[in-house]
């Protein structure tokens, strides 16, 4: 218990209970935060986090259960009236329009000003002071298209203090952020607290908990398992809790299943930038290899080009140059129809955006790849050929689902990234590319991902990973190559890497060795 | 990110979402119940196979519009792509423009089997057109099929030089005024091709892609999906059920005419989204266009029957347009709050 005695929380949520046709989403959890505290909120996919936060926010009014604010019983039927008591919630996705400038955004539907005209002068003023507060170093002025991630997540962080805010929820703001960006939200946090400003800080990755944070709290299927100081816990502390058992979570790998022989090789491949999209990344010279059996890390920051040079040797986006081959010989890579034709998978980064059809079923988001296995007479879509592949794939996987025609939004993340997998597993692909394989998904799922890369290395399958997390890059990988501002910058075996020694490659990007 | 609630669908029946499935089937027999009540004559079956008659035209181009909107498309051509395709099959019947109005045997054309081919001929050409344009110049089906709207017409009104072209032979109408075993030919025609094209788009690795397009065409593109074949391939199908339309709607009335299919987008479009097709993509079916189309035949033919006035039909199609879309919104946002 975290009750020191004497001053109130500045946040109490009693008893909250929320339910959904069948399913008991919160069974009475107790939630409480102190004044200009960092609260790490955490629990796996579906343990209720979401909908805690909703209520908080006033999205969702509670079956049961009473909300103290600063001493006052409060019941928020609305984000503005939260808002207005001094919660803000900055969600994963912006709530920001991109073609306002920073100044609207921060102050839209509060411009200062008369009953009809906006002081342009006063609203850019006092952005700019918050600009300044928080080191955002743009123009009041600058359109919010033009911003990059971090910006526009400062942007957010600008209207909250603009709204007097006492608490701010800040739901997974580091999964889209790089190492530096992350530091520097960090920083800001540090100042909020100093000004006596409460934050929640949901994240999926724990090591931010220790660096951040001063006490958690965790659910688990709905029902409120710990909380603490963070300073008296550790990591296993807090996984066990999460997962309510040990998991032997990123153990190194012993074998390797690297056969030698060359699955994929890309051979300089550049792509530079079109006039129509300035914002895209350059590759310069991309060289590697990758052989049958190996699993090779792409490791860099946000900005490096390792999703750009997933994409390129998918066909996802043209390359201007440069050569690919699969299994020694050169292939014509114009179309991800083109690399799937040659053996080549991608499970894309977003898995909601680039890979699933969430109002579809689950068995024609599987087996859409690979619909000659499902065929018959060419035409055709053999239900019973189809029932088997999903079965096959759910066994293998074990995919948590009621049925093959349960659609697949409904799936918690972790499933969803399984139903993904499946998919090009069904193809039985010789390279796989996968592209933050973990993200956004509960530790438990995460742990079966990797057992299942390994698993499909064993077969044969040369396998990619990029992802953001170094200890996952490092655990899985047998070669790791580093990559920035669009160049290999260094290569290491997986047994070496550090992530002091990865974080220099990427960081200080010597040129690759020709 | 973390949803507790995701899982509502697993288990429990929810019976909002079952309902919502089957409203336009319920919602069609509660207004026929309504109809017979108030009118007896509606549910005679000389009635009953009249409405079916009425609403078969715009019933085949629903089915085409079916596929068209399951990609999150649309088509306001239809209307005029028929109204040409309709003139072109007249003009082959006829053996060309000179005996436009001359009625009976003496006339040289060239049979019905031609002049079906010319009309489905000119409904894929146009498909094509416009199914090319929405895919390699980018520009969005809404334009292009509204500028494909005025082109056809124009085509279509140049073609006819502004007169109708009237009198078929008898092997020629009958598709149009046919009955086998008392059941019009047209309401038979409708029915096998919806009952195709249910088959196609549920039971085919081609259906399978057309869902995939309108539920996420990145997605879709990334699975190897030929995410632009997919989309061009909807407007050429549409196109041939405006063909078919147009060959059967001028061999029902034994007359083309520049000015026919006009307003049918809106109806067309109507039933397909009161049979609970989504303007966003992804989700639809066949039965439920058929079903749409039926409401909407039923509504006119009761709204005929009491004796209301045309105009204000017009009215009550519009409204319930809107309302069918609203309730979609609606469910939609209740499947993602539940």
């Amino acid at each position: 218990m975290v009750e020191t005695g004497q001053t109130p929380p500045l946040l109490r949520m009693r008893g909250i209970s929320k339910s959904f046709p069948g399913v008991r989403a919160l069974d009475s959890v107790d939630f409480e935060v102190s004044a200009a505290e960092i609260h790490a909120f955490l629990g796996e996919n579906g343990a209720g986090k979401s909908t805690l936060l909703k209520i908080l926010s006033g999205a969702q009014p509670p079956d049961e259960g009473s909300i103290e604010f600063d001493g006052r019983s409060v019941r928020f039927v609305s984000p503005q009236e939260a808002q207005a008591a001094g919660i803000v919630t900055i969600y994963q996705e912006f709530t920001l329009a991109p073609d306002m400038t920073v100044a609207e955004n921060v102050f839209i539907g509060r411009e200062p000003g008369g009953r009809v005209f906006i002081s342009y002068r006063d609203l850019e003023e006092q952005t700019a002071a918050l600009c300044r507060r928080i080191g955002l170093e743009r123009s009041p002025r600058a359109l919010v298209r033009d911003l990059s991630v971090a910006e526009q997540q400062m942007v957010e962080i600008a209207r909250a203090l603009s709204m007097k805010s006492r608490l701010i929820v800040m739901d997974e703001p580091t999964s889209a952020l790089s190492r530096a960006e992350v530091e520097n939200l960090f920083a800001i946090i540090r100042n909020l607290k100093r000004d006596g400003i409460a934050t929640i800080f949901v994240t999926h990755r724990l090591e931010e908990v220790f660096e951040i944070c001063d006490s958690y709290t965790v659910l688990r299927d709905g029902r409120h398992v710990g909380r603490g100081k963070v300073a008296e816990t550790d990591m296993d502390g807090i996984i066990r809790l999460m997962v309510g058992r040990d998991v032997g979570l990123l153990a190194a790998r012993e074998e390797s299943f690297n056969t030698g022989e060359p699955a994929l090789e890309a051979r300089n491949v550049s792509r530079r930038r079109k006039s129509t999209d300035s914002s895209a990344i350059e590759l310069h010279d991309v060289s590697f290899r990758v052989n049958r059996g190996e699993i090779l890390g792409l490791a860099g920051l946000v900005g490096a080009g390792r999703t750009e040079t997933a994409r390129a040797l998918f066909g996802a986006d043209i390359f201007d140059s440069g050569v690919i081959a699969v299994g020694g010989r050169e292939i014509r890579v114009r179309s991800p129809r083109d690399a799937i034709a040659s053996g080549i998978g991608l499970v894309p980064e977003d898995r909601k955006q680039q890979a699933l059809f969430l109002a579809l079923a689950i068995r024609t988001n599987l087996s859409i790849a690979a619909q000659d296995r499902i065929s018959s007479m060419g035409v055709f879509i053999s239900a019973a050929k189809e029932d088997a592949l999903v079965e096959e794939y759910r066994r293998r996987l074990n995919i948590r689902m009621a049925s093959p025609d349960q659609i697949v939004g409904n799936l918690s993340g972790g499933n969803q990234q399984k139903v993904v997998l499946a998919r090009w597993l069904a193809l039985r692909p010789q390279v796989l590319i996968v592209d933050e394989p973990t993200r956004g998904i509960d530790v438990g799922a995460k742990f079966e991902v990797h057992n299942l890369l390994v698993e499909m290395a064993r077969s044969g399958i040369a396998i990619i990973v990029i992802s953001s997390e170094l200890p996952e890059v490092m655990a899985l990988s047998d070669r790791i190559i580093t990559m920035r501002e669009g160049r290999i910058t260094g290569e290491i075996m997986g047994r070496d890497a550090t992530q002091e020694k990865l974080m220099r490659l990427m960081t200080l990007g010597q040129p690759q060795a020709a | 990110m973390s949803d507790g609630k995701a899982r509502s669908t697993d288990t429990g029946f929810d019976a909002f979402s079952f309902l919502a499935r089957f409203a336009p089937l319920i919602f069609l027999l509660l207004l026929m119940l309504v109809f017979a009540i108030m009118e007896p004559r509606f549910l005679s079956s000389i009635n009953l196979f009249n409405v079916m008659r009425q609403v078969s035209i715009t019933g085949l181009l629903a089915i085409g519009m079916t596929f068209v909107i399951l990609t999150a498309g649309i088509d306001l051509s239809i209307g005029s792509l028929l109204a040409f395709a309709g003139l072109v099959a007249a003009a082959v019947a006829k053996g060309g423009m000179q005996d436009r109005f001359t009625v009976g045997d003496e006339t040289i054309g060239y049979g019905w089997q031609l002049a079906a081919l010319a009309a489905i001929a000119v409904g894929l050409l146009g498909g094509l057109l416009q199914g090319v344009a929405i895919t390699r110049l980018k520009v969005p089906a809404f334009v292009v099929t509204l500028g494909g709207m005025s082109v056809f017409r124009g085509a279509a009104l140049l073609f006819a030089a502004g007169g109708p072209i009237s009198g078929f032979q008898p092997d020629y109408t009958w598709w149009g005024q046919g009955r086998i075993f008392s059941v019009p030919v047209p309401v038979i025609i409708f029915l096998v091709l919806a009952v195709i094209a249910h088959v196609v788009l549920r039971y085919t690795r081609y259906g399978r892609q057309v869902y995939a397009v309108g539920g996420n065409p990145e997605a879709a593109r990334l699975a190897g999906v030929n995410v632009n074949s997919v989309i061009a391939s909807v407007y050429i199908i549409m196109g041939f059920f405006a063909g078919l339309g147009a060959f059967v709607l001028s061999a029902r009335l034994n007359s083309a005419e520049a000015v026919a299919g006009t307003g049918y987008e809106l109806t067309v479009i109507a039933s397909v989204v009161i049979g609970g097709t989504s303007l966003f993509g992804g989700s639809g079916s066949i039965f439920g266009t058929v079903i749409g189309t039926l409401l909407i035949g039923v509504l006119l033919n009761g709204l005929v029957l009491m004796n209301v006035n045309s105009y204000v039909q017009q009215i009550i199609i519009g409204v319930i347009i809107v309302l069918a879309v609203a309730f979609d919104t609606f469910a939609k946002s209740r499947r993602k709050r539940a």
